[in-house]
């Protein structure tokens, strides 16, 4: 049996890392890898494409019902859909309340304590919520979780700010201990040269584009009926591209430490595909008036 | 006469500081001084209520404590909910020794814990909720309560609970004042802050809600204030007062009800005995209500007769004569405490080290027993305390602030003093080198040393502590240079 191989997924929120996470693992599970999911992200969406559910009863819900987390079973917070993937979801509070970091360590200290990590897995996918405020939100990252860090990210250039700020987030921990930058999956935006920036970028970064995922309306079809794209049009030309990403993952050896750009850099790099515009120094803090002056005596 | 020359005590200090590393032996160089009677002003000669260095032991407690366990936890008929986890309510449950005459658990409330009790699902869902319930239940268990507050603890602070709606809301409904206080452990250095927040609390949800109210008012009422009737240290203090025909309109906080506390807008002087705690809400009196203030000192004779003729003065004669008369009536009786004591004490070195008024309040009382204070600091002081101590303590002595368990180890050690003064973390150690030690926090479970009565009880338990026949017997018999001769059988 293969080593368990513990997988997170960053990027910026809204970007579809958990659609991308889903469909990934889906594509896995057909190939008939023993997969667990763990959403991190109080939203709880993370695992209703495998189970068909609005949205999976939470460790932290359930938690806050028995009392404390202790009263819980593992049979209590893990659930079986597509395919044998185990989900869970971490859960936290309604936005505005209490301390979702908190309770994203909590739930995977539950499960590591109780045994979700049994020895019959091939992988466990972290999904965490896009933007990594505080510590609860790298618990994922930190020494003997994941190893392998997938970011999400689009030609769009503050999904390549978020890319960039994660991959910092990565090299910090990478210091000291395993955890190591695995590939930006990019998840079209049909933005123009989309591919060749992102490959820019994963250059710049010492990493690579694992695959480019194509825009495809297939995929909003399936998320209506709560399902990924390989359960619910297997002969899709998506279903496809999700399990070149999966193949590739699989195969995937090319695991480093990220060297994150300076963000004068990265802009450049913006301004080089034309997503930014070359900055005009003279126009900074002038008014509209001051300008519209300026233009007369022009 | 001071037991060590400037020069020795500056040489001390100097070999005391070699020990940390530069940046540390800087920072510590500024918060130790040789006193200097003429100075006016603390400014130059020592900085306070500044972060502890990393490493360090220090002494300090944190704002929590400061405003639970000093201002808020002795209002003897308010309900205060340590809002958090367990611990901090439990650990400051009871341990300050705040006297009160109630009935623990109808009317009065000091020694019982009341906490949210913060488990995992509260931090993670907020406490909110929790705390709304909380309130509830106290009200139905618990009517006789006359007003809550919510002491924060850090969690609440890292979380964003909003307990200012909550207890609003609570407010409205139960008809009483919810008083939220934002008194989280890690703000600030030292419980200082926590004083200061207790007081603006109080300022906006206490001082005028009986504003505009009759109130039956004489020309003789006084509050008192910054007494936390520790082994009934007010209640000391109060008897004096109001033999000389003064009407205490209010205790704060020791033995104090919220009553009491609003009422204290009509009084016509505020008495202040603890001025780091309380000097806030005494100038915001002063400013909103005219109020003057005074600060007094209630420990041994010369100080009481000072500060008795202090008060009287901004009275008429009737008020004049009744210190005099007061003064006649318990001078004898101190004097005997005196005869009787000061030729055990006598010439006796006592080093300090306590919280926000001690240091320097407690000076007289050892100097009427003949005894001499040869170091004192403060865990959270200000400049402006600092400033009060230079003129109390005795030229050259050493003056210590937030000093670092290291330090005083080895200033004892250096200094020899008979006699140690300071709290529970420090007893110990002092008692494992054979110094004496009394807790000048809490009395040692004796008190009160306040007023009259205070000074007899001071005075005995110095003598039985320092007196001690079991400081003799440190050295084993098979350790002594001459080993007594064995007795022969008869």
């Amino acid at each position: 049996m293969a080593k368990l191989r513990q997988c997170a997924i960053y990027g910026k929120g809204g970007i579809g890392k958990s659609t991308t996470t889903q469909n990934l693992v889906a594509a896995l599970a057909e190939a008939g890898k023993k997969v667990l999911i763990i959403g991190c992200d109080p939203k709880a969406d993370s695992t209703r494409l495998i189970l068909h559910s609005k949205a999976q009863t939470t460790v932290m819900h359930l938690a806050a019902e028995a009392g404390s987390v202790e009263d819980l079973e593992l049979e209590d917070v893990l659930s079986v859909g597509y395919g044998g993937v185990k989900c869970v979801e971490s859960g936290g509070p309604e936005p505005g309340v209490g301390c979702a970091g908190r309770g994203v360590i909590t739930a995977i200290n539950f499960l590591e304590e109780e045994g979700a990590y049994d020895e019959d897995l091939d992988f466990v996918f972290y999904d965490v919520l896009g933007d990594v405020v505080c510590g609860g939100f790298a618990m994922p990252i930190r020494e003997n979780k994941a190893q392998e860090i997938y970011i999400v990210c689009s030609g769009e250039m503050m999904a390549m700010y978020a890319a960039n700020n994660i991959s910092k987030g990565i090299l910090k921990y990478a210091n000291s201990g395993s955890v190591r930058l695995a590939g930006l999956i990019c998840n079209s935006r049909n933005t123009d040269r989309e591919d060749e920036l992102i490959e820019a970028l994963a250059s710049r970064l010492g990493t690579q584009m694992i695959h480019f995922v194509p825009r495809d309306n297939v995929v909003q079809h399936a998320e209506i009926r709560r399902m990924t794209v390989i359960e619910y049009d297997p002969k899709a030309k998506q279903a496809d591209e999700y399990r070149a990403l999966a193949r590739k993952v699989v195969e995937n050896q090319k695991f480093v430490i990220p060297s994150p750009l300076e963000m004068e850099d990265l802009e450049d790099l913006l301004m080089e595909f034309g997503i930014m515009e070359v900055e005009d120094e003279s126009i900074v803090g002038k008014t509209a008036a001051e300008l519209a002056a300026e233009a007369c005596a022009a | 006469m001071a037991a060590l020359t400037r020069e020795d005590t500056e040489a001390l200090i100097a070999e005391v500081l070699e020990v940390y590393p530069e940046k540390a032996k800087k920072d510590r160089a500024k918060h130790l001084m040789v006193n200097d009677k003429t100075l006016e002003s603390s400014k130059k000669c020592i900085t306070s209520n500044r972060k502890s260095l990393p490493g360090v032991m220090t002494m300090r407690g944190c704002a929590y404590a400061g405003s639970k366990g000093v201002v808020w936890g002795p209002i003897k008929d308010i309900i205060s909910i340590s809002h958090g986890p367990v611990g901090c309510g439990q650990y400051a449950r009871a341990g300050r020794r705040n006297y009160y005459v109630g009935t623990t658990g109808v009317d009065a409330f000091c020694e019982i814990n009341f906490t949210s009790d913060f488990q995992e699902k509260d931090i993670v869902f907020g406490g909110d909720k929790k705390l709304a319930k909380l309130i509830t239940e106290i009200e139905q268990l618990f009517p006789l309560n006359k007003g809550i507050s919510v002491q924060s603890e850090c969690p609440i602070g890292l979380i964003g609970d909003d307990i200012e709606a909550v207890s609003k809301k609570a407010s409205a409904e139960i008809g009483k004042p919810v008083v939220p206080v934002r008194c989280e452990g890690f703000r600030g250095v030292s419980q200082s802050l926590g004083h200061h927040i207790a007081n603006d609390s109080v300022r906006d949800f206490i001082l005028s809600n009986r504003d505009g109210q009759a109130f039956e008012k004489t020309p003789y009422d006084v509050a008192i204030l910054g007494d936390y009737n520790i082994g009934g240290d007010a209640w000391a203090s109060r008897i004096l007062l109001e033999e000389m025909g003064l009407r205490v309109v209010a205790q704060w906080s020791g033995d104090g009800t919220l009553a009491e506390m609003e009422n204290t807008p009509n009084v016509k002087l505020n008495l202040l005995h603890c001025y780091r705690s309380m000097n806030y809400i005494s100038r915001h009196m002063e400013e909103k209500y005219g109020i003057p203030w005074l600060e007094y000192n209630f420990f041994g004779p010369t100080k009481i007769k000072e500060s008795l003729r202090k008060i009287a003065a901004f009275f008429d004669d009737k008020i004049k004569e009744g210190a005099e008369r007061v003064i006649a009536k318990y001078t004898p009786g101190m004097e005997a405490v005196i005869a009787k004591y000061r030729p055990r004490l006598e010439a006796k070195k006592v080093m300090l080290y306590v919280g926000g008024l001690r240091p320097r309040h407690v000076v007289g009382a050892y100097e009427d027993l003949g005894m001499e204070v040869v170091g004192t600091g403060y865990e959270f002081a200000h400049n402006d305390d600092y400033d009060r101590t230079i003129k109390e303590m005795g030229d050259t002595t050493l003056i210590y602030d937030d000093v670092t368990g290291y330090e005083f180890e080895r200033f004892v050690d250096a200094m020899k003093p008979d006699l140690i003064g300071s709290g529970i973390k420090e007893k110990y150690v002092f008692h494992k080198m054979g110094v004496p030690f009394r807790q000048l926090h809490s009395w040692d479970y004796s008190g009160p040393y306040h007023g009259v009565d205070g000074f007899a009880i001071f005075a005995r338990d110095m003598d039985m502590t320092l007196n001690n026949p079991c400081w003799t017997k440190l050295t084993p018999p098979w350790l002594k240079k001459e080993p007594e001769p064995l007795k022969q059988a008869a």
